[in-house]
């Protein structure tokens, strides 16, 4: 078991066109420096140079925001699904 | 020909071409759509818009389409409409109302920016069309979408308000309910997107989708006789239509077609889903996403992707930001109604609930213009209003029953409207009568 990480269509050409990677870590911050680590393309794309999340990146732990959670510093466990998706407008 | 030069990252500059893509590749920022306002400048003149058909079409030029071919033609102009009684009400000297609530064909500001969206999707040859929605959009998608041929496919939150499911699948959409919030509608239609390659309205159509909303921002200017309100008083869920009205004065003041007067904005929420409210009133600017819980169904939306640009334009512009409870919204539903004959759905209450809430608190000056923007029909949100409507007698059909329940009061204001009318001279006549309000503020 691992941390399922959706990819969404926009940053596939960073990932050789995967639309899920399997990663560890125990924190969200972890996986997505896993993330990166394993797809250099995709430094700099969803994190700031401080390392902040950036603003129009929304990412979601199971069916939950992040922004809800504790950010970065949320704690993630085996099975748990990570979704990337960019932000949509109003309706 | 066309005056689009192409798509452009609001938060990293990056541009791209025109297609059916809203986010930027580099930095996940909104991508919006930049044109060539020198051309369209020297091309376009103010005065002869006046002989073009009364729609927001009107406007095309400032519309992010390539072709002829308008899917829509006949939406938008709504009435703006000089609500002297309102005024009266809220203690302030002239106040508007721009009526979207009888936008064509159903009801809400949403057709304009589908009306865009369509004519965007047929251009880029796709056959099928859809949207996450509250409701509105969904009605707006479901008609124009049936209407001009394309297949449908419409995600909505599974408990909306039965006006707005029916809204969407009385003219054949397909509809499908998702058990979440519209937050949650949201995210899935984004996957759906990403899989299907059809035109979801405000997803990946989302920067021609965004700039139907400008016309509202035209047509206020032109109905003031090119004139900018000093106040601006709108409702947010998504956050998009108040920057896109600023986007629009903005354009406006660049052709010089307006006074360079400053508008403030101030944007409306329901107290149960604030997050642009809260990002200007703590002055972070920064959107942090609430679990919604409103009447305003169709401003239920937790996570707005557009309210860091909506906060920053209430902020810049010197306006405010408020919020009212389910309470103050029905309140607002019922002050329009009862002064100015317009129903509006749960987010127009909010608007003019909110509005009434800054007068009082002094942050709209009582001495100055003020536009509010409603965006919807009230007919969509009666569930809203039921626990509360009015009690009336219900008699049998003789005139002693009528007598009996009505009479005395009836009777003697019946007498009082005879007196009343018989000592009406014109001059005194409110502007809320057909036709005077109106030459009153064009000739202002």
């Amino acid at each position: 078991m691992a941390i399922q990480v959706r990819i969404p269509s926009v940053l596939r050409r960073q990932t050789n066109g995967e639309d899920m990677v399997l990663l560890d870590g125990v924190t969200l911050g972890e996986v997505l420096d896993g993330l990166e680590a394993r797809y250099e393309g995709l430094r700099g794309k969803l994190r700031g140079p401080q390392g902040e999340i950036r603003r129009f990146v929304n990412i979601y732990i199971n069916d939950e925001d992040i922004r809800l959670l504790s950010g970065p510093t949320t704690p993630v466990a085996d099975g748990d699904e990570v979704t990337i998706i960019p932000a949509v407008a109003g309706g | 020909m066309s005056d689009v030069q192409g798509l452009k990252c609001r938060e990293c500059g990056a541009v791209l071409p025109v297609g059916p893509r809203a986010i930027c590749e580099e930095c996940f920022g909104p991508l919006e759509v930049t044109y060539d306002y020198e051309g369209i400048r020297r091309r376009l003149d103010r005065d002869a818009l006046q002989s073009r058909p009364r729609s927001m079409w009107r406007y095309r030029e400032l519309l992010p389409i390539d072709g002829d071919d308008i899917l829509g033609a006949e939406v938008g102009f709504t009435p703006l409409v000089r609500a002297d009684r309102l005024a009266t009400q809220l203690g302030v000297r002239a106040l508007y109302i721009k009526n979207d609530a009888v936008n064509f064909p159903t009801l809400s500001f949403k057709d304009r920016v589908v009306s865009v969206a369509l004519t965007k999707a047929r251009e880029f040859g796709m056959t099928t069309v859809g949207c996450a929605s509250t409701g509105n959009l969904a009605n707006a998608v479901a008609a124009q979408g049936v209407r001009h041929g394309f297949d449908t496919c419409i995600l909505v939150p599974h408990d909306l308000e039965e006006a707005k499911i029916l809204g969407t699948t009385v003219f054949g959409a397909r509809l499908v309910g998702v058990r979440g919030d519209y937050d949650q509608v949201n995210r899935l239609c984004s996957q759906i997107a990403d899989r299907f390659g059809w035109g979801l309205v405000n997803v990946n159509l989302r920067p021609f989708y965004g700039e139907g909303s400008k016309t509202v921002g035209y047509e206020i200017a032109e109905q003031l006789g090119w004139r900018l309100p000093a106040h601006l008083v709108c409702c947010m869920a998504g956050g998009s239509l108040i920057t896109k009205i600023a986007k629009a004065f903005d354009e406006l003041k660049m052709f010089g077609w307006v006074e360079d007067a400053a508008t403030r904005f101030h944007g409306a929420q329901a107290a149960g889903c604030n997050p642009i409210v809260t990002a200007v009133k703590d002055g972070s600017g920064e959107i942090k996403p609430v679990k919604a819980n409103t009447i305003a169904r169709s401003l239920a939306i937790g996570n707005p992707a557009d309210g860091y640009y909506a906060a920053r334009t209430i902020r810049e512009s010197g306006g405010a930001a408020e919020d009212v409870t389910d309470a103050e919204i029905v309140d607002g539903i019922r002050l329009l109604a009862s002064t100015e004959g317009i129903f509006t759905e749960t987010a127009g209450g909010v608007t003019v609930a909110v509005a009434r809430k800054l007068i009082a608190a002094g942050r709209i000056p009582r001495s100055e213009p003020i536009v509010l923007v409603i965006t919807g029909n009230g007919l969509k949100t009666i569930d809203a209003l039921q626990p509360t409507a009015r009690p009336y007698p219900v008699i049998e059909p003789r005139l002693e029953a009528f007598e009996a329940a009505v009479g005395a009061e009836a009777a003697s204001s019946i007498s009082s409207t005879v007196a009343s009318s018989s000592t009406f001279s014109p001059g005194a006549a409110p502007s809320g009568a057909p036709g005077a309000g109106r030459s009153s503020w064009q000739s202002r």
